[in-house]
């Protein structure tokens, strides 16, 4: 069968794509469009790494067809920061040392940046049960969550 | 002498000895002279660490001895 | 050692690597590409034990898109030997564990592989190779693997040391060690109180998130380039030239960031087949394990069965312990028994003791490293001893370590002295830290588990280039597993006086790098850090140098204070000169100044873990909850706080994982069951609380900083407290783990049906 050609947004810029009918969203993200920066940790939707914002929504992108992203609008890691200033989630990683081997880091982010969006003033329980779908092995949560929560802190002054 | 003290699985190579003195001015020396005297030691020695005085050595090649080093052999530990 | 004042040690500036992590940026082992690149796939045993009588691979080989199809038929069967880690590792054992000749021993055992145009051909393809296997009787358990009638795995297996177990014939116990103290009967017979146990800790994995993958590229100059994601390149490189047939020098092996390791990473299973297919497809072949794959496939840590009969005196004395120990290697001979038993009873002071340790071979994965391999189980064993001992003499848990701890002087269990340790600081810092008294609410409990690990030394080689801005480059060899580039670059800065930000750390690749050992065993900071550290006096030494000449006066006299060359009193129109100015007029002073150092160092001192677990269990369900959790450990000197800080939280969860809930589940043919991060239940953000972290600084004296390793030690004590919190909270003493929630509630029942019974 021949290769769908897929047209869509990704991280406010048009892109396309060749993938297979049953190929995932994740494998056209690292393999059709270089976008190596989302990680493929499981492929069963368990880990997290591979966490995407599909139309506003914080999906696993390997249990989403490449397919389904044709007319629709993404956001990767690589669309976090804006111009050459860090999301302020970036940056509270960077400061609370929130990472220690940085793979599951960019789920994280992008988990992170999903749930700032919908609620600015997270509890640390909030936070905890949100980020409960990203695996990290290294780092135990304890930094993770103090990162999530002083950014959450900041944004909420920044915006007063 | 250096004296050299072995696990005590090792006792069935030496008959019964754990604590053993050798005359040997390195690790190297001193353990051609073991397994010259033990022969049965060879195979078991060669993955082994030696402590010299409390420092442990995976590589003791030739390591200097005192008169009165105190040494033992133990099993290497790398770790993960 | 004297208290030095430092500048940059114990700072916490943000990492090097930091911003291409939180961009993606980073490239790891599955993020290289190559063009004309193929994609590897491997076709596993499904059986866990069974003979394998003829492999066709003639329709995979006319598939589409295939280009190569390997079998063992490709690789040259080899007895060498290489010297690494524990000793002397059998490359005939490895190699025939990468792609099985005779026999396939474990459910996921690689048999064949393929390269083809996409991974999905190559998926197909290999599924279509058909094997002839003879399905034999596996082996799942240390009880099944010792008994008499016992189907072998290996035929040319007898057990090493056989001086207590003579018997004839091949046998699955590889080894037996034993270490011995004083004599036993006597000790126990001045024991006024005796407890004796059987523990059982599962199979457990690793768990990092990054999957085994590699690029390999063997090209029409008979030499490779594999890139790949490793604890350690130059073991990749050299285990891939035993197995491949090839000398060291042709391979080059560049190491990618790394997702997690904690040792799973320090062998090779993917390399030597993608250079193998490289080679017969004539093109580079990528291979990636999927998660299924690296739990069946690669190398967990050991199950365990560990028996332990400790007495003490009616005042908390430790007389005598008699300790049997059972490890499972997987299916080659190898797994930490060895080390257990040097651990198990390394914190404590005891005159009379007999320890000792059997390798077991059983149809499971060989077994890798993982975090302090074979002390966690040995702990879990005699915390939990400890912790009878304690309850049944009414003693505070931690007098009575206190009591039997070791101090410096005291002979290990394995022999030599210790030398200064933390131990008994720890243990004091424990007793008067506010957790100890925090009062518990209704089913909870709080559980103590102390531990002990090795920091190793080894081989490490360190450079350092001078920019002409007086910034400083270092290079090592060893991958950035947990922000030791930033510990590098803060080592640079404290030597040479200039800002870490101003130093660039890198990791180099086999041809650019000196040598090392692996990023593994804790020894990144000890002992590559000393190469660094060196590397920089060196820099140093260079620089008093130049400035001597550019002040026409000799080396000899010029002093190096705060970051600057210090001209000696009275030399005319002489100013102290900076780094950088230095570095700005190297090619006129006599040219590049490039530091360099290499050295074999001597294992650190050994570090000590204490921690304090509240837990809460629910009586409903089984389920516990990890309400306070506090870890207090002896690093040394902790050179970037933050992630010395990290090193103890990420140990933490780890054995919290082990402990509640992680265990390979095995059907009764062998097969993994659970071989996913749905049903292998690893600690998500939502189970654990804010991990405190006491860090102690006992200097290690063998290290100018005073830095001994920390990365393992986290993970030997969390097994013990957890077990220790279940006691308290349920009045029920687990022997065996993981203590998941139908473990838990079965015993809560039975014993309130035993209660019920007793009342009546």
């Amino acid at each position: 069968m021949a290769k769908l050609h897929i047209q869509t947004t990704i991280n406010g810029e048009p892109a396309e794509f060749l993938c297979e009918p049953h190929e995932t969203l994740l494998s056209a993200l690292r393999n059709e469009l270089g976008l190596t920066g989302t990680k493929e940790g499981c492929s069963t939707g368990d880990c997290g790494a591979c966490s995407v914002m599909f139309e506003g929504r914080l999906v696993p992108s390997c249990l989403v067809l490449a397919a389904e992203a044709e007319g629709r609008s993404l956001t990767t890691i690589e669309g976090v920061a804006t111009g050459d200033a860090l999301h302020p989630v970036q940056r509270k990683f960077l400061e609370h040392a929130a990472l220690q081997c940085g793979v599951c880091t960019p789920g994280f982010i992008v988990a992170a940046t999903a749930l700032l969006k919908q609620k600015n003033n997270p509890t640390e329980q909030e936070a905890r049960y949100w980020l409960a779908g990203n695996l990290c092995r290294c780092t135990g949560y304890d930094k993770i969550i103090r990162a999530v929560l002083d950014a959450a802190a900041e944004m909420r002054e920044a915006s007063v | 002498m250096p004296t050299v003290h072995l696990p005590r699985s090792f006792m069935e190579f030496t008959g019964g000895l754990e604590e053993i003195t050798v005359d040997a001015p390195r690790v190297h020396e001193l353990l051609a002279a073991l397994t010259e005297r033990y022969p049965g030691i060879a195979e078991s020695i060669e993955t082994m660490a030696v402590s010299i005085d409390g420092e442990i050595y995976s590589d003791p090649g030739y390591q200097p001895l005192r008169s009165d080093s105190d040494v033992h052999l133990i099993p290497r530990i790398a770790g993960g | 050692m004297s208290e030095r004042e430092f500048t940059y040690i114990g700072t916490r500036p943000v990492r090097h690597d930091g911003v291409d992590k939180v961009t993606g940026r980073a490239n790891y082992g599955a993020d290289f590409t190559l063009p004309g690149m193929l994609h590897g796939a491997v076709l596993r045993s499904p059986h866990a034990h069974a003979r394998i009588v003829s492999i066709d691979t003639s329709a995979a080989e006319s598939t589409p898109g295939v280009k190569a199809v390997v079998t063992s038929k490709d690789f040259v069967e080899t007895t060498a030997k290489l010297m690494m880690g524990e000793g002397a590792l059998d490359i005939h054992d490895i190699g025939d564990n990468v792609i099985a000749r005779k026999k396939a021993l474990y459910d996921g055992h690689a048999v064949a592989a393929v390269a083809a145009t996409t991974e999905e051909i190559a998926r197909e393809a290999a599924a279509k190779i058909r094997v002839t296997y003879e399905i034999l009787e596996p082996v799942l358990s240390i009880d099944r693997a010792v008994a008499q009638d016992a189907p072998i795995l290996h035929e040319d297996m007898v057990t090493k040391s056989r001086a207590k177990q003579p018997s004839s014939g091949p046998s699955n116990v590889a080894a037996r060690l034993e270490f011995a103290r004083g004599d036993l009967a006597a000790g126990f017979g001045q024991a006024e109180v005796v407890t004796e146990h059987e523990f059982r800790t599962p199979t457990v994995h690793q768990g990092y998130i990054e999957p085994h993958a590699c690029v390999a590229r063997y090209g029409e100059d008979e030499r490779a380039l594999v890139w790949t994601t490793t604890q350690g390149p130059f073991v990749v490189r050299d285990l891939c030239a035993a197995i491949n047939s090839m000398a060291p020098s042709r391979i080059k092996v560049i190491p990618s960031e790394i997702g997690g390791g904690f040792g799973g990473k320090i062998v090779v299973y993917l390399e030597p087949l993608a250079i193998a297919l490289s080679r017969k497809a004539q093109r580079p072949v990528k291979m990636v394990m999927g998660r299924d794959e690296v739990f069946r496939a690669s190398g967990p840590t050991s199950a365990t069965k560990i028996r332990v009969k400790l007495g003490a005196k009616r005042d908390g004395t430790f007389v005598a312990a008699s300790i049997s120990m059972w490890y499972e290697a997987g299916a080659y001979r190898g797994s930490p028994s060895g080390a257990g038993a040097m651990c198990v009873l390394a914190p404590y002071r005891i005159p009379n003791f007999l320890i000792e340790a059997f390798d077991v071979v059983v149809n499971k994965p060989k077994v890798a490293a993982y975090r302090a391999p074979g002390s966690p189980m040995a702990a879990f064993a005699i915390e939990s001893a400890v912790d009878e001992i304690a309850r049944q003499l009414k003693l505070d848990p931690i007098e009575v370590r206190l009591k039997n701890a070791v101090s410096e002087g005291d002979p290990a269990p394995f022999g030599p002295p210790f030398g200064p340790i933390g131990l008994k600081t720890l243990l004091e810092t424990v007793q008067r830290h506010p957790h100890m008294k925090a009062p518990l609410g209704r089913n909870q409990g709080r559980g103590f588990g102390c531990g002990f690990w090795f920091n190793a030394g080894m081989n490490s080689s360190a450079t350092i280039t001078l920019g002409g801005d007086g910034s400083a480059a270092v290079m090592t060899g060893n991958p950035d597993i947990g922000g030791t580039r930033v510990a590098q670059a803060l080592m640079v800065a404290e030597e040479l006086g200039i800002s870490p930000e101003q130093v660039r750390p890198s990791v180099g690749d086999t041809d650019t790098a000196g040598y090392t050992d692996v990023t593994g065993g804790s020894r990144v900071c000890y002992a590559t850090g000393m190469a660094v550290i060196q590397a920089a006096q060196d820099v140093r030494d260079q620089l008093k140098a130049r400035a001597a000449k550019m002040w026409n006066v000799s080396a000899d006299a010029v002093e190096w204070k705060d970051g600057r060359a210090i001209p000696p009193a009275g030399t005319e129109k002489a100013q102290p000169l900076t780094v950088a100015e230095i570095a700005a007029k190297m090619a006129q002073t006599g040219g590049p100044i490039v530091g360099r150092a290499s050295l074999n160092a001597p294992m650190a001192g050994p570090g000590f873990g204490a921690h304090i677990c509240d837990l809460e269990v629910d009586p409903e369900t089984g389920r516990s909850t990890i309400v306070r959790y506090t870890a207090f450990q002896d690093v040394g000197k902790a050179v970037h706080p933050s992630y010395v800080e990290g090193q103890m939280q990420g140990g933490v969860a780890q054995g919290v994982g082990w402990a509640l809930n992680e265990e390979y589940i095995y059907n009764s043919q062998g097969v993994m069951e659970n071989a996913g991060f749905l049903d292998y239940r690893m600690p998500v953000a939502s189970d654990l609380p804010m991990i405190e972290t006491v860090i102690v600084e006992v200097a290690n004296p063998l290290h100018p900083y005073g830095v001994r390793g920390v990365g393992e030690v986290p993970i030997v004590p969390p097994l013990a407290a957890v077990g220790n919190a279940m006691r308290d909270a349920t009045g029920i003493r687990f022997t065996e783990l993981p203590l998941s929630p139908p473990r838990v509630l079965a015993a809560i029942v039975e014993q309130k049906q035993a209660d019920a019974v007793g009342t009546v």
